[in-house]
C-alpha cells in the first residue's frame, strides 16, 4: 500500500483524537453547570431543559446535521451572527465540527454527572454549610470530589461518542483532509471506493478502541454502571 | 410458535404479492427525472418501481455484496460494465440511457459568469463537488479543472459531498458559494431553476455516459425487463431530454 494513503489515514486518526479531546474538555466545562442545575433545581423548567439536553440521544444525526447546516450557513441565524463578527461561516471548518460535536455528545456527559450529583443528596452539602463553607467552596471541596466517578464516566463517554460520530460530520464537514475528514468518514470513503484493506485497518482499530474504552469504564468504575 | 409461523407465512405472502415491483438503484443525479419516469411507468404498465438514490460507487459495492437491486441506472459506464464482467449483471443488457452534463452552479444569481472565468479569478471560500473517488461527476469536475489549469488554486477550497446530491445541497444552502453539479439538478422544463451557472464544455472532460443494466437478481422477471424497455421508449426519452441530458 502506498505511503500517501497511509498518511491520509493517520491524518484522519490524529484529527479525530484532536476533535474528541477538545470536545471533551468543552463538554466538561459546559456540562458541569447544566448537570449541577438539573440535579439541584426545583424549577418547573427542569423537565424542559432535561429533555432538550437529551434530544441528541434520540434524534437521527441527519436531523441535527441538516438543521446545523441550515442554521450555520450564510443565510441562517448562526451564520449571520458569525459573519457579522467577521468569522465567516462554520460549516466545512474544524470549529464548526467542534460546536456540532459538543451539541451531539452533550447528554453523554451531562447525564452521568447529573446522576452523580443527585446521588450525593442534600446532607453532605448541609454539613459543609454548617461548617461555614460557602456554596462555591462546598461545590469544589464536597460535591466535585464525591461526584468524581460521574465526571470520569462523562468524560470517557463524551470522548468515545465524539470519536464515533459520523452522520453530522458527513452533513456539515465537506470531507476536507486535515480539517473535517475524521476516521469514520475516512472509513466510509474507503468502503465506497472498495479499498477494503485500508477500511479494515481503520474499522478494526475503531472496534478495538471502543471496546477498550467501555472495558475500562466497566472494570475501573464498576459502581457507575448505573450512571449510563 | 404457531403465531410465529403464521407471521412468517404472512410476511412471505406479502413478498409474493409485490412480485411485479422492481427494485432500482439510481444514480443521485438522475433522481428528479427518474421519479417522473417511474410515475409514468407505473401508470402505463401497472408495475411498481421502488427507487433508491445514491452514489454509483456505493451501489456497486452494495450490489457485489448481495443488495436486492434488479436494475441499476449508474452515473457512468464503467461500473455497469464491471458488474457485467463479474457476472452480477445480465450480459448484453447494458445501454446508455443518458449522457450527463456537468455545470458550475451557484445559488447566487451574480456569482457564476457565462464563461466560467470565476474559476480563474473569482474569490470564494468553498467550491463543492461530489467525491471524485466514487462519483463520476466529481471525477469529471477534477478533469475539467485540471484542463483549465485551476486545480492547484482550487483544491484547498474543495468541499466534497458524499454524492452529487449532497454537493448540490452544500451549494443550495449557500454553505458553499459555488460548485460542480449535474445540469439535471438545476434544470427543469428547458431552463435553469435559479442562481447562476456555466455549462462546462464537453471538450473539458470525458463524456459522462450513464449506463443502465439489468442485474442478476432481476433476470427473467417481468417488471425489471419492462422498466428497461420503458426507459428506451419515447415517453422516458422526452423526460430525460427535458432535464438537459443528451441522448444517443
Amino acid at each position: 500500500m502506498e505511503n500517501a494513503a497511509y498518511s491520509q489515514d493517520l491524518a484522519a486518526v490524529w484529527l479525530t483524537l484532536k476533535l474528541a479531546s477538545i470536545v471533551t474538555v468543552l463538554l466538561l466545562i459546559v456540562g458541569t453547570p447544566i448537570a449541577w442545575w438539573l440535579a439541584r433545581t426545583r424549577s418547573a423548567w427542569k423537565g424542559v431543559i432535561g429533555a432538550v439536553v437529551a434530544l441528541p440521544l434520540v434524534l437521527p444525526p441527519t436531523v441535527l446535521g441538516f438543521y446545523l447546516l441550515v442554521a450555520m450557513g450564510p443565510n441562517g441565524p448562526v451564520g449571520q451572527l458569525t459573519q457579522s463578527l467577521g468569522l465567516g461561516i462554520l460549516p466545512f471548518t474544524f470549529p464548526g465540527l467542534v460546536i456540532a460535536s459538543v451539541l451531539y455528545s452533550l447528554p453523554f456527559v451531562v447525564q452521568p454527572i447529573q446522576n452523580a450529583f443527585e446521588a450525593i443528596g442534600e446532607r453532605p452539602l448541609e454539613v459543609a454549610a454548617t461548617l461555614r463553607a460557602s456554596p462555591w467552596d462546598a461545590f469544589w471541596s464536597v460535591a466535585v470530589p464525591l461526584a468524581r466517578p460521574g465526571f470520569l464516566s462523562g468524560a470517557i463517554l463524551g470522548f468515545a461518542h465524539t470519536v464515533g460520530e459520523f452522520g453530522i460530520v458527513l452533513m456539515i464537514g465537506g470531507n476536507i483532509p486535515g480539517k473535517t475528514r475524521v476516521v469514520s468518514v475516512q472509513i466510509y470513503d474507503h468502503v465506497e471506493a472498495l479499498e477494503y484493506t485500508q477500511a479494515h485497518w481503520l474499522a478494526g482499530g475503531m472496534l478495538l478502541f471502543s471496546f477498550s474504552v467501555l472495558l475500562a469504564l466497566y472494570t475501573l468504575n464498576p459502581s457507575r454502571r448505573k450512571a449510563l | 410458535m404457531h403465531r410465529l409461523t403464521l407471521l412468517v407465512a404472512l410476511f412471505l405472502a406479502s413478498l409474493g404479492t409485490c412480485a411485479d415491483e422492481v427494485q432500482v438503484a439510481v444514480a443521485a443525479n438522475f433522481t428528479a427525472p427518474m421519479q417522473k419516469i417511474a410515475a409514468g411507468f407505473e401508470k402505463d404498465t401497472g408495475h411498481k418501481a421502488a427507487l433508491s438514490f445514491g452514489a454509483t460507487g456505493k451501489f456497486y459495492a452494495q450490489i457485489v455484496n448481495g443488495a436486492p437491486f434488479e436494475v441499476f441506472l449508474a452515473a457512468d459506464d464503467e461500473n455497469p460494465a464491471r458488474l457485467e464482467k463479474e457476472g452480477h449483471a445480465v450480459a448484453g443488457s447494458r445501454f446508455t440511457y443518458a449522457i450527463g452534463k456537468l455545470v458550475l452552479w451557484s445559488a447566487d444569481p451574480d456569482r457564476v459568469d457565462a464563461k466560467g472565468d470565476v474559476l480563474k479569478t473569482g474569490s470564494f471560500k468553498h467550491i463543492a463537488l461530489a467525491n471524485p473517488k466514487t462519483a463520476p461527476y466529481g471525477a469529471a469536475a477534477i478533469e475539467a479543472m485540471t484542463k483549465l489549469g485551476v486545480l492547484a488554486r482550487l483544491e484547498p477550497l474543495f468541499v466534497q459531498g458524499e454524492n452529487i446530491s449532497q454537493a448540490h445541497q452544500f451549494i443550495s444552502t449557500g454553505a458553499a458559494e459555488l460548485g460542480f453539479v449535474a445540469l439535471s439538478q438545476v434544470f427543469k422544463e428547458g431552463k435553469v431553476t435559479g442562481g447562476s451557472m456555466w455549462a462546462v464544455p464537453a471538450s473539458l472532460h470525458q463524456p459522462i455516459l450513464q449506463d443502465a443494466v439489468l442485474l442478476a437478481k432481476g433476470k427473467d422477471k417481468a417488471a425489471p425487463a419492462a422498466l428497461l424497455t420503458y426507459l428506451k421508449g419515447e415517453n422516458a426519452r422526452a423526460i430525460i431530454r427535458s432535464y438537459g441530458y443528451e441522448l444517443r
